[in-house]
């Protein structure tokens, strides 16, 4: 896996999201000593290239890197309209003249990380492109139902939101249907993407019926931009169809568990009471989120040239 | 008394009479072939050239060995009190538990055993082809100020054993470390000494020598094998993708 | 007078459904004779045997980018892009900067054309004002000026109110208004075919329906006015069927297909290739063949390249960002021949959709090679295979979906005018 690019869950097989889950199970545990660092990708570079900005994430990444005690650049271009014309390509050039070990990348747009990585020699790691994909976020979210619920496979994963314009809704699909489970969407009509049944997941307008059975109920964020395109009338009306509280829970099975990619948006996808507690795992996903991001960075680090590994 | 550890007789070593072994012998610092391990070799053969794999130690061997290894550590420690058994994963791992069983029938005392895993610390990563996988590590027991014995099966080159007490450091710090080497097969790169060593075997580089059995604890079939550097080693070669493999 | 002699190609001119072996010759810019076995002394003699002959193709559409553009296309780098493709004539989109509106900028053009140009230049007028769907622009005076035909390409008229009145207006000079049909309210944000592949892509979708809907609307004001409506590159099964039954009505409705459009799934845009960005977007497969089946049964009357060219650094930008449009004048006959090695097209058919159809839609000459014709052809060999480097093209730019293919199909050489402009082993000749 060394200079591979990691640019969506589509591309990676069973046994590779087994191996970086296994890799990640012992991150973890270094999070755990004091001294939260091991020499492994010493005198490596990380490049986080974020062209839409993200605390959260990026954060997540210059972590996972330090405890490897990778060296981290974090690069952030301006994305206002003047450096808009700027050729996407010329960035990565340059920065490609830095040497790095590995470049995380995220943008507005999808396909941007490809278009990065077809020119790059070092492997770029897709920290999400437009509604493409953002497979560090679904991996996490694999780890974290493994760790909670022993396996994945038979296991029914119900996705709740704005699907048409989620990258974290397409990784997860691809994910979890290679780990053998049943994936459900639930959204109102506008925000079910075209043919999506085509990717082997069954999309329904009803909450309830999307709910039944459920072990993994995943809600994702509505963002208010989306009912000023009239996806749908009013943050109300979503909160009180699609909106996921306790009582809605009940729909699911009695053991079900609760997972957002983060931030909430209290009121709207979540209640405020789930938002915080048991049965939701939100935080443990953010931890996880080290954990598979430094899984990632020690197994594909490293710039593969004509002949051998540097 | 060499050959009685090669041999595998039952009986002959009992608790008391461990102490009857002449420990300067086979703890030998720096591998140093006997001349009674050399004639155990079939004469004539040439050191290396094997026709298949050839047992250094089973089963019964290995517990004698641990049996007296776990004499000499109790020889040699004041305070058996601070004592911390930490064995390196996977072949480390039913070792020194059956130390740590060893000293308990012994001397009654309960020494913690750590598992901790070398791979983030190995120095080779640049030239693997693939990163390898990682393996559990648990540290029960703070390792500040205790007499931290490292536990490997094979140490060879010895950077396993560097690897290891680098990881070590970051966890705390030891008052002493030490080493217990189940076979110490030589070819040393780096200047690292066993201070307790079950066998020295004399091998030539591109052998592999491996435990191999239940690696978990010391149950069923446990042996030291020899084997000609073709044969598929899956301990050794997810420590190093180097030829000749090793710790 | 120079006299030139074609000779030993297979002869094809759909104006006389002419489809026989035999020799072309041209004397003072005109076609004079044609025979087999012609032996014309101090003739100047091209050798087309094993090659077609045909009228030069003429392309309906496409984007010169001069005035204004000329960093990744002026009109003569265009023309010489043409002639290298075969295209003895091209009508030019109004798009350019300054818009070509009014009767100045289109004598500019004819101008520029006149000195700069190897292929003919047919400039077309915009239908409004600056592009921007509003007031009719002065048809009459932009005829006078050599105009062709009326339209705000690369935009929409979106107002009803306005689209009507334009194609009213456009009775006074029998000139066709050329529609650009896509609702933008229905595209949206859309940058790719929606469908499974804008799903698996992550980007905004540009449903079918926003082409079918102004397809529809547009056939019924034409029909209500009783205009000659032509309807730029169709893509969709839906609006290659409304035009079908329009035309059984009798409503004066002519269309074109592009190359891309004929040969190229949605599925080609999976790499997230920005040459591959193109509106209206690349279709599914079952519109690329309602399209094809179009182009046979003669519901889609030609083939019209939209030539867009765009520079590199602006197709380097991501995909939602960069701008719509790939070039094709020197790949067009390469890729459309995939019609006639299917069977689809006999080479007669092909060429009346390159050449006759479109000349008679512009109410232009050409698509002819009947005696007394002006001498406007192409020596096509359909059968030599080259790999296309849009680098080494003579289009400024490079945005092609097929750079570095390898076609089958090439140019040998390109006549205006009694002029041989082009031969592929001696390059542009004027």
């Amino acid at each position: 896996m060394i200079g591979r690019d990691l640019l969506g869950i589509e591309d990676l097989d069973r046994s590779d999201i087994e191996r970086i889950l296994q890799t990640a199970e012992h991150m973890g545990e270094i999070g755990e000593r004091e001294v939260k660092k091991v020499p492994t990708l010493r005198g490596r570079t990380l490049v986080n290239l974020f062209f839409e900005p993200s605390t959260r994430t990026q954060t997540s990444f210059e972590i996972a890197g330090k405890r490897l005690s990778a060296d981290v650049v974090n690069f952030s271009p301006r994305s206002s309209s003047l450096t808009k014309a700027e050729s996407i390509l010329d960035t990565a050039r340059t920065l490609d003249a830095m040497d790095p070990d590995a470049v995380v990348v995220r943008h507005a747009v999808a396909g941007v990380p490809k278009r990065i990585a077809d020119v790059l020699e070092a492997p770029v790691i897709n920290a999400g492109d437009g509604a493409h994909e953002h497979p560090t976020q679904a991996l996490l979210d694999l780890f974290t139902v493994r760790r909670e619920k022993g396996r994945i496979d038979g296991l029914t994963v119900t996705i709740v939101g704005d699907i048409v314009h989620s990258r974290v809704a397409r990784s997860n699909i691809y994910g979890f249907l290679k780990m053998g489970a049943e994936v459900r969407l639930a959204a109102p009509p506008p925000m079910i993407p075209a043919a999506v049944e085509t990717l082997g997941v069954k999309a329904f307008t009803s909450l309830r019926e999307a709910l039944d059975g459920a072990d993994v109920v995943m809600a994702l964020r509505i963002q208010n931009e989306r009912f000023a395109g009239s996806y749908f009338p009013s943050v109300r009306e979503y909160a009180a169809t699609f909106g996921i509280d306790r009582a809605t829970l009940r729909y699911a099975k009695d053991d079900a568990i609760v997972m957002h990619p983060g931030p909430v948006n209290r009121g709207v996808e979540l209640s405020h009471d789930l938002a915080d507690h048991r049965p939701s795992v939100i935080l443990d996903q953010v931890r996880n989120g080290v954990s598979i991001r430094m899984a990632v960075l020690y197994l594909i680090s490293g710039r593969l040239h004509r002949g051998g590994v540097a | 008394m060499s050959r009685l550890i090669g041999h595998g007789r039952p009986g002959i070593l009992k608790g008391a009479n461990a102490a009857l072994l002449t420990p300067s012998r086979e703890t030998d610092k720096g591998a140093t072939l006997t001349q009674d391990e050399v004639q155990e070799k079939a004469p004539g053969e040439p050191r290396g050239a094997r026709n298949g794999p050839r047992t250094i130690l089973d089963e019964t061997g290995i517990r004698r060995t641990l049996m007296r290894i776990a004499h000499e550590i109790l020889e040699r420690t004041e305070d058996p009190g601070l004592l911390y058994l930490v064995a390196i994963p996977n072949g480390g791992v039913p070792l020194a538990r059956e130390i740590a069983r060893n000293l308990r029938q012994i001397a009654g005392i309960d020494v913690a055993v750590g598992i901790l895993d070398t791979t983030l610390y190995r120095d080779d990563l640049t030239t693997t082809a693939e990163r390898p996988l990682l393996r559990l590590t648990e540290m029960p027991s703070a390792v500040d100020g205790r007499i931290v014995i490292l536990v490997d099966d094979v140490v060879k080159t010895g950077r396993t054993i560097r690897a290891a007490m680098d990881a070590l450091m970051d966890f705390g710090r030891p008052q002493v470390v030490q080493v217990v080497g189940l076979v110490d097969r030589g070819h040393r790169e780096l200047p690292i000494k066993l201070d307790y060593v079950g066998k020295n075997v004399p091998t030539s580089p591109n052998e592999n020598l491996r435990l191999r059995g239940d690696a978990g604890e010391l149950r069923g079939r446990l042996e030291l094998v020899l084997e000609p550097s073709d044969a598929a080693d899956s301990d050794d070669s997810s420590r190093s993708a180097r030829k000749g493999g090793g710790a | 007078m120079t006299r030139m002699l074609i000779r030993g190609g297979r002869i094809l001119d759909p104006s006389e459904d002419r489809d026989e072996a035999g020799d072309v010759l041209i004397e003072a810019g005109t076609i004079s004779e044609i025979a087999a076995g012609l032996d014309v002394p101090g003739a100047e003699v091209l050798d087309a045997k094993g090659a077609w002959v045909a009228p030069g193709f003429v392309d309906l559409h496409c984007h010169l980018r001069e005035p204004g553009q000329e960093y990744k296309e002026d009109i003569a780098s265009g023309g010489r892009a043409a002639v290298a493709g075969g295209f003895t004539a091209v009508a030019c989109m109004a798009n350019t900067q300054p818009v070509n509106d009014d009767p100045a900028m289109t004598d500019f053009i004819l101008d520029r054309a006149l000195h700069d140009s190897p292929a003919r230049v047919y400039p077309v007028a915009a239908a409004t004002r600056g592009l921007e769907g509003q007031v009719m622009t002065e048809m009459v005076a932009l005829v006078d000026a050599g105009a062709v035909a009326f339209s705000d390409d690369g935009r929409t008229i979106m107002d009803s109110g306005v689209m009507r009145r334009v194609l009213d207006y456009s009775r006074l000079v029998a000139a066709p208004v050329i529609v650009h049909c896509e609702d933008r309210t229905l595209v949206s944000d859309g940058v790719v075919n929606e469908g499974p592949v804008s799903t698996k892509l992550g980007l905004p979708g540009n449903p079918a329906v926003a082409e079918i809907v102004h397809i529809h609307r547009d056939l019924l004001l034409a029909e209500q006015v009783g205009a000659h409506l032509h309807v730029a590159h169709v893509s969709t099964a839906g609006g290659v069927e409304a035009i079908r039954r329009a035309r059984e009505r009798g409503v004066q409705v002519t269309a074109e297909v592009t190359p891309h459009h004929l040969t190229l799934t949605d599925e080609a845009t999976l790499g997230y290739d920005t040459n591959t960005k193109v509106a209206p977007p690349l279709r599914g497969e079952a519109d690329v063949r309602a399209c094809r089946a179009g182009l046979v049964d003669g519901t889609l009357d030609a083939i019209a390249t939209d030539h867009a060219p765009h520079a590199l650094h602006e197709k380097e930008l991501d995909f939602a960002s960069a701008p719509h449009g790939l070039i094709g004048l020197e790949t067009a006959a390469a890729v459309v021949l995939d019609l006639v090695r299917s069977g689809e097209l006999t080479p007669l058919e092909w060429v009346r959709r390159l050449s006759t159809n479109p000349a008679r839609i512009l109410r232009k000459s050409g698509g002819s090679l009947a005696v007394g014709a002006s001498a406007d052809l192409v020596v096509i060999d359909p059968e030599r295979r080259w790999t296309y480097d849009p680098v080494k093209g003579h289009s400024k730019s490079r945005n092609s979906p097929w750079a570095g293919q390898t076609l089958t199909g090439r140019v040998v050489a390109t006549v205006v005018g009694g002029r041989l402009v082009y031969h592929v082993d001696r390059g542009i000749l004027v």
